[in-house]
């Protein structure tokens, strides 16, 4: 029990951290908007999660030019894909036990 | 005591677990298809082929395993049958999936439709424009299994990116045209069935499977 809980993610306590590595493990990547539309948060409710991510280094961004306008491009790490399926295993073998 | 909060942290993982995936689907699926859409492109189906078998097929033997020699006006007169058919239906299914996309309050066109769209065209496409080179050179009997293959061939391609029911459709599909060829006479009875009735019963069980 106390081995499941260990590896469970601090990181991935928050829903809308979580929600965020949900949609870039499946996605190659996604920008601001997308993120923001699909979670359905504030600006800076998102850019603080994000911010929180990317210290953890599990998600890392790219700004690239869409005509004039910047765009920020957020991926996850390898190492944030690992912690995420370690977050999920633990979620499974906690839900496993009785 | 300890039981009661370890309850409490099962139920919030299972939360969590289904927030997962359903930010996963989301994000990589475009599921506001409408199953009125299948309905409606059913039925304008079924009103082509019948138009088709009326005009044509009833008094002619043209669906055989060879190139039968047609005049330019018969071409002419089956293209508009089968574009008015094509048009019809992409109209209707786009009218019902904006319908839905409002009533679920989704975005119509973003990464998800433009990722569906380009799956299913590619497949398509080369089969629509196979079958135009058919007709042109008269193999008016391989019309229906081509279409039927290459319809369902695109519908598998897509269903990655879409409601998972729509693999076993474009299975049947596949299966149907299969059929059709080896079946040639029945041709246009089977893509009736296929583009028609089968579509028909399938949106109909989505629309009951996921309306709101």
């Amino acid at each position: 029990m106390k081995e499941v809980l260990k590896d469970l993610d601090k990181a991935f306590e928050n829903r809308v951290r979580l929600g965020i590595m949900s949609a870039l493990v499946v996605n190659e990547g996604m920008d601001f908007n997308a993120l923001k539309e699909l979670l359905d948060v504030t600006d800076g409710n998102l850019a603080s999660h994000l911010k929180s991510l990317e210290n953890s280094q599990y998600i890392g961004y790219k700004k690239e030019f869409l005509g004039r306008k910047p765009n920020t491009f957020y991926h996850a790490t390898t190492m944030g894909i690992e912690a995420f399926k370690k977050h999920i295993k633990a979620i499974e073998q906690l839900l496993s036990t009785h | 005591m300890q039981n009661k909060v370890l309850l409490n942290m099962k139920t919030d993982y299972i939360k969590d677990l289904e927030q997962i995936k359903d930010i996963m689907n989301r994000s990589t699926r475009f599921i506001t298809l409408s199953g009125l859409s299948g309905v409606s492109t059913g039925i304008i189906a079924l009103a082509g082929a019948i138009v088709a078998y009326q005009t044509f097929f009833k008094d002619t033997d043209y669906l055989v395993y060879e190139a039968v020699g047609l005049s330019g006006a018969f071409t002419g007169q089956l293209l508009v049958i089968a574009l008015g058919t094509l048009v019809l239906s992409v109209i209707s299914a786009l009218f019902f999936t904006r319908r839905q996309t409002k009533k679920q309050q989704q975005p119509a066109w973003d990464a998800q439709t433009k990722r569906l769209l380009i799956n299913l065209l590619i497949p398509l496409v080369a089969g629509g424009l196979f079958a135009l080179m058919l007709l042109l050179k008269g193999f008016v009997g391989m019309l229906p299994p081509v279409t039927l293959l290459f319809y369902g061939l695109a519908l598998v391609n897509a269903s990655k990116y879409t409601l998972s029911d729509i693999r076993s459709l474009g299975i049947i599909e596949v299966v149907l045209g299969l059929l059709a060829f080896w079946f040639i006479g029945y041709g246009l009875l089977i893509w009736a069935l296929g583009f028609g009735l089968v579509q028909l019963v399938y949106g109909l069980l989505m629309q009951k499977k996921y309306s709101l």
